[in-house]
């Protein structure tokens, strides 16, 4: 199965659109160690953008900046035009930005049921005290994802294993819960931090093809990162490169693979 | 020759009190689950919940307001906690935070008798610590009215704790943020609430465990100790298991009155003090993480 082909040849549900987010020459440092420099690109709406780069290139940090784990020291995030400043975590989650975790970061004590019941959280406004007194909106909303988190189940095919402990799953199925976590949050833009790190080919197929699907059926603007340079071109509608804290290239998969510079950090140059 | 209704009198005994013990360990397993923090305080929590109740009715407040006034007391003390004591020492080792509780403990216990004196007081709850009748004309048990109202009690409360942390939106939550801090900030989760929260609540449960022991052994210094006795819940049944602590209370209830009855006598009588902790040592050795307990895998 020809991915590219696919996405290619199949018109997209959600056509990409004008800039969502927008990063203005970012820079991050810890300390004395740059771990980003003078960055900037943007992400279009609905569109798959990737990051790629070698070990330690910046890639993490870089989606760590977007989802306001680390703030940067200079630079500006603007996300739908509005300028994001002294971003946390939850406020990115609040303004729709959903993501997982390199190494899986799921809840590892709940089942798969309740790990993606628990990405409803924002989408859940009663108070503790309705939680508690079972209030007509509590029971409502509750009842409301439990059918949003079904469809989601579905949607990923993972229905056979709803009411398992996560712990108890192979890897490949963790990621599929995690992306679902993820997913429960209706995010207008998805993080993916190396979702197919540590998978094997047949996992990595499913992958990539439940990342277009999500893009397709949802609308979801994707940024993932990735080792693996052949997968990410297959799949992505643009890519950024980082080299040691650097962009250094960027554009779409033909233009960065052909791109010297690129070829040059992940093969070497001959000194 | 074992008689039936004795045994059946002694096993029901110790069960009732189980449902307490159940009740003092669930203040300090909710706290451990969201934050890993042993709570040495809970103890203290408990003499300070129900001092005040009784300083509030002694003051002229009839029960129905002392009530309500004494939960939101305890709700500030837990908030409290959670903001001034815990919140500066984020990120700090689990001894770190455990030194902290121990100082707490004491600050709490001072400030307790300081405001409200160091007298010994009764708690009258309208209920006597007398069998009740039928019971004891039905089978001959002499089953206390007070046991079984404090039980039901108790028992209702940890049920709904239990139900609320484990099928609702707050009790995800919750668990979440016991498991992965980043991932429950990443799906907007915010830890400080979620502390706030267990710390409230376990502030609440001190005051219900405060007054149901309060009730039948007065209202004194003594109540500190109460936390001792959910020690070897917390090992039996886990420190992170609701269902694990109500099982566990019960077992070591129900060991504590038949192990003093029937067992005690071959040493003269006095193990209900120490049999717990001697099925407590026994479960470090066989099954470390307790009944219900995560196992615990560290790499070293």
């Amino acid at each position: 199965m020809n991915i590219s082909a696919i996405l290619q040849s199949s018109q997209r549900a959600f056509p990409v659109g004008a800039p969502i987010l927008e990063l203005d020459s970012i820079s991050l440092r810890f300390g004395g160690v740059k771990a980003l420099t003078n960055i900037s690109f943007n992400v279009l709406e609905h569109e798959v953008r990737a990051i790629i780069g070698p070990n330690g290139a910046g890639k993490s940090s870089m989606l760590n900046v977007i989802n306001g784990v680390y703030v940067p020291q200079e630079g500006s995030i603007t996300l739908r035009g509005e300028r994001l400043a002294g971003m946390k975590p939850t406020d990115a989650a609040k303004l729709g930005i959903a993501r997982t975790f390199q190494n899986i970061a799921l809840f590892k004590g709940m089942s798969v049921l309740d790990n993606i019941m628990a990405g409803r959280n924002l989408r859940m406004h009663a108070s503790f005290l309705e939680v508690a007194l079972q209030l007509p909106r509590a029971r409502r909303e509750e009842a409301e994802s439990r059918e949003a988190v079904e469809e989601i189940i579905e949607f990923l095919e993972i229905e056979h294993i709803r009411k398992t402990p996560v712990s108890r799953l192979p890897y490949g199925l963790q990621k599929r819960v995690e992306l679902g976590r993820a997913l429960a949050a209706e995010p207008k833009i998805l993080l993916l931090d190396e979702p197919m790190a540590g998978m094997n080919i047949e996992e990595k197929q499913d992958m990539c093809r439940f990342i277009l699907d999500v893009n397709d059926h949802y609308g979801t603007t994707i940024v993932l990162i990735e080792h693996d340079m052949g997968v990410v071109m297959d799949i992505s509608d643009r890519v950024v490169v980082l080299d040691y804290g650097k962009k250094i290239g960027d554009g779409t998969p033909e233009e960065v693979r052909s791109d010297q510079n690129v070829i040059d950090a992940y093969l070497g140059v001959p000194h | 020759m074992l008689d039936f209704w004795f045994f059946l009198e002694v096993l029901v005994g110790g069960l009732l009190s189980g449902t307490m013990y159940a009740l003092v360990a669930l203040g300090f397993v909710l706290i451990y689950k969201a934050s890993s923090v042993f709570n040495f305080a809970q103890g203290a929590m408990v003499f300070f919940a129900v001092l005040s109740f009784v300083g509030f009715m002694e003051l002229g407040l009839p029960f129905w307001a002392a009530l309500p006034v004494t939960v939101g007391l305890m709700i500030l003390v837990g908030m409290g906690t959670e903001r001034f004591v815990l919140r500066p020492l984020v990120n700090q080792s689990e001894d770190t935070l455990l030194m902290a509780t121990i100082g707490l403990a004491f600050v709490i216990e001072g400030v307790a008798q300081l405001a409200w004196g160091v007298d010994v007081r009764r708690l009258d709850l309208g209920i006597r610590d007398e069998p009740i009748n039928w019971v004891m004309d039905k089978t001959g048990m002499l089953v206390s009215q007070l046991d079984v109202t404090a039980a039901a009690v108790a028992g209702i409360m940890v049920a709904a704790l239990a139900l609320l942390f484990s099928h609702t939106k707050v009790g995800r939550g919750l668990r979440a943020v016991a498991d992965d801090h980043a991932a429950a900030l990443s799906i907007g989760i915010p830890l400080k609430h979620i502390w706030m929260l267990v710390w409230a609540t376990a502030g609440v449960v001190a005051l219900v465990a405060g007054m149901l022991w309060g009730a039948r052994s007065g209202v004194q210094f003594a109540l500190v100790w109460v936390a001792l006795k959910a020690l070897p819940v917390l090992i039996i049944g886990g420190f992170t298991s609701v269902p694990g602590v109500i099982l566990a209370g019960l077992i070591v209830g129900a060991v504590e009155k038949l192990g003093e009855v029937f067992i005690g006598p071959f040493f003269g009588g006095g193990i209900e003090g120490w049999a717990p902790y001697m099925l407590a040592v026994l479960f470090l050795l066989i099954r470390p993480e307790g009944l219900f307990g995560e196992k615990i895998i560290r790499r070293v």
